[in-house]
């Protein structure tokens, strides 16, 4: 969303955003309605028409075949207090630690690290190898990633490897590990995107901006949180909003990973939604569920949004 | 060493140290792909006769022919409509312009941050009235309404970028709005039909949620669904699912290897849509 407006922003700068040729052919002013309803029907009826259903649901108690009773905001009322709801919620924030802070932090210091390097075969093979994890199936990372934490795993093998054999077990059934082995997942599949998004994003600011910095004295601390932070406040604020989202509708790793467990210590609104639905056919709290992760989705992501756009 | 080198020489160990670690789960699964059949190899560990076999035998226990011939239907049914009513709607919205535009955009921007959970139950029930569900249709329509507002907004930034005087040059020769579409736009638009086209092919290829909710038969899911299929079948068979899962990664690295160029940008951008 931001990257794209921010070409639109781009475009309207240079002024070449194109005037309606309207006017003179007035009569024909609805045949731009015209090409763009077709696109229009698809999202209306798989999007749009889910949605006021989705609200709809979530004001009944319905197992999906027989008959539906109205319950208003009960549901509602369940999912933000019963304590059985509130924890996947609870853990789609936690997870932003891990989606969002570490591929973002990570990323900073690289590209800052980096700031001013030539487009070397280095930065070109990082390229690649950091985009994969973008690119291939989350199932597939999820499935790899299953495989690292089992008790004859990489991750084990490793710490046998360096004396810590005692410390090995089975990550992904640890009450108290699975969570974080969880998070590292999508710290591993988003911290390639930041890097390289940020990285991207570090070499447009002006160097005059550092020139000067230095001719004032400033070390490379504060020419960092002087020039570097503000300049890709742009950048920041993309990989804020991707991860974000990214965190707090996580599905497919949890689900091919833990399946929301031990116990619910791995358990997101995604899954929560999905198994209310099609496993206990509580189809109402379901729904309850996912128009409250829609409105969470949104509250975070418009502030976010603006604070990228005020930067201009 | 000066600040300055030794900063670079840090910076380069830590981006080394990223790719490693992208590398390392791949590694793994490689190395376990080429272990002999029932044992359980652990780790990384490079295997002393690799069985190359082991990826033949994935490809047919997993029936791998006819789920890559169903996710290629289905990207097949979701790709090239996308992408045509999607330039179509970016240039009526942009270039014609109607009173109203800029709501109908609005309506479709609403949609971008919407998480396909949310509307994942009533899809069900729609989807099921329809008589649809197992079939492929139950991706391909949903999928084509997902991708909608992000590929409008794509498609819409493009045409914004364009000057104004070529659509006007068009229109004062006297070409229609379908002409100059067809015959003006639509070519200059080239470069951002490919970049969205490689997005929505990787978005339906590894479209998990969707594919395990509304088709039960793993051979009419797409990859990704049939992968979460394959792990339970096969869950305690590491070294078949090892080479399966690597299996159905190839042609999504193998795209992303041909079309590297355009691929880094367009997911530098696409990113929001993640």
């Amino acid at each position: 969303m931001t990257t794209l407006s921010q070409r639109t922003d781009l475009s309207r700068r240079r002024g070449t955003t194109p005037r309606r040729p309207g006017g003179r052919r007035r009569g024909k002013a609805w045949v731009g309605l015209l090409f763009t309803l077709p696109a229009l029907v698809p999202y209306v009826l798989f999007v749009l028409r889910p949605l006021v259903t989705s609200v709809q649901y979530s004001l009944y108690d319905w197992n999906g075949i027989g008959v539906a009773r109205f319950v208003g905001l009960d549901n509602y009322r369940t999912v933000l207090t019963s304590s059985d709801e509130l924890v996947p919620l609870l853990h789609a924030f936690e997870l932003i630690g891990f989606f969002t802070v570490i591929p973002v932090v990570l990323g900073l210091i690289t590209a800052a690290l980096l700031h001013g390097l030539p487009d070397g075969p280095l930065a070109r093979t990082a390229r690649v190898v950091l985009f994969i994890p973008q690119v291939i199936p989350l199932v597939a990372a999820a499935l790899a990633w299953s495989w690292m934490y089992s008790s004859n795993g990489v991750l084990n093998q490793i710490l046998r490897a360096v004396g810590l054999g005692d410390q090995s077990r089975a990550w992904l059934g640890d009450f108290t590990w699975a969570f974080p082995a969880v998070g590292i997942i999508g710290s591993w599949v988003l911290l390639g995107l930041c890097t390289l998004l940020l990285m991207t994003g570090i070499n447009k600011i002006d160097p005059a901006l550092y020139d000067a910095a230095e001719v004032d004295g400033a070390g490379p601390v504060q020419k960092f949180f002087a020039v570097t932070l503000p300049g890709l406040r742009r950048e920041i604020g993309v990989c804020v909003t991707v991860t974000v989202i990214a965190a707090l509708a996580s599905f497919d790793v949890v689900y091919v990973t833990t399946q929301g467990g031990p116990g619910t210590q791995t358990m997101v609104p995604g899954l929560e939604i999905f198994q209310l639905a099609f496993t206990q056919r509580t189809v109402g709290l379901a729904s309850a569920n996912a128009i409250v992760l829609m409105v969470l989705v949104l509250l975070v992501v418009t502030p976010l949004q603006r604070l990228s756009k005020g930067a201009e | 060493m000066n600040p300055r080198v030794s900063q670079l020489f840090a910076g380069r160990a830590l981006l080394v140290l990223f790719m490693v670690a992208t590398a390392v789960p791949f590694l793994s699964l490689f190395t376990t792909a080429l272990a002999p059949q029932g044992t359980t190899p652990s780790g990384i560990e490079w295997p002393s006769h690799p069985h190359w076999h082991n990826f033949v035998d994935a490809f047919h226990a997993a029936d791998l022919a006819p789920l890559l011939t169903s996710s290629c239907l289905i990207v097949l049914g979701v790709v090239p409509v996308t992408l045509l009513l999607a330039a179509a709607a970016g240039y009526g919205l942009t270039v014609l312009g109607f009173p109203g535009s800029r709501l109908v955009f609005g309506l479709l921007l609403a949609g971008l941050t919407v998480p396909i959970e949310s509307l994942i139950t009533p899809l069900y029930y729609q989807i099921q009235s329809l008589g649809l569900l197992n079939t492929r249709w139950a991706l391909i329509l949903p999928l084509i309404g997902l991708f909608m507002p992000f590929s409008v907004f794509w498609m819409r930034t493009f045409f914004q970028s364009l000057p104004s005087e070529i659509a006007e040059a068009a229109f004062v020769d006297g070409a229609g709005p379908w002409a100059t579409f067809r015959r003006v736009h639509l070519p200059l638009a080239k470069p951002a039909v490919a970049s969205l086209a490689i997005l929505l092919f990787l978005w339906t290829w590894n479209q998990f949620i969707l594919s395990i909710a509304l088709i039960d038969d793993p051979t009419k899911r797409t990859a990704a669904g049939a992968l979460g299929a394959f792990q339970g079948h096969y869950g305690t068979n590491e070294v078949l699912l090892s080479a399966g899962s690597l299996l159905i990664m190839l042609p999504t690295v193998v795209v992303f290897v041909v079309f590297q160029r355009h691929f880094v940008k367009a997911l530098l951008q696409g990113a929001v849509k993640g």
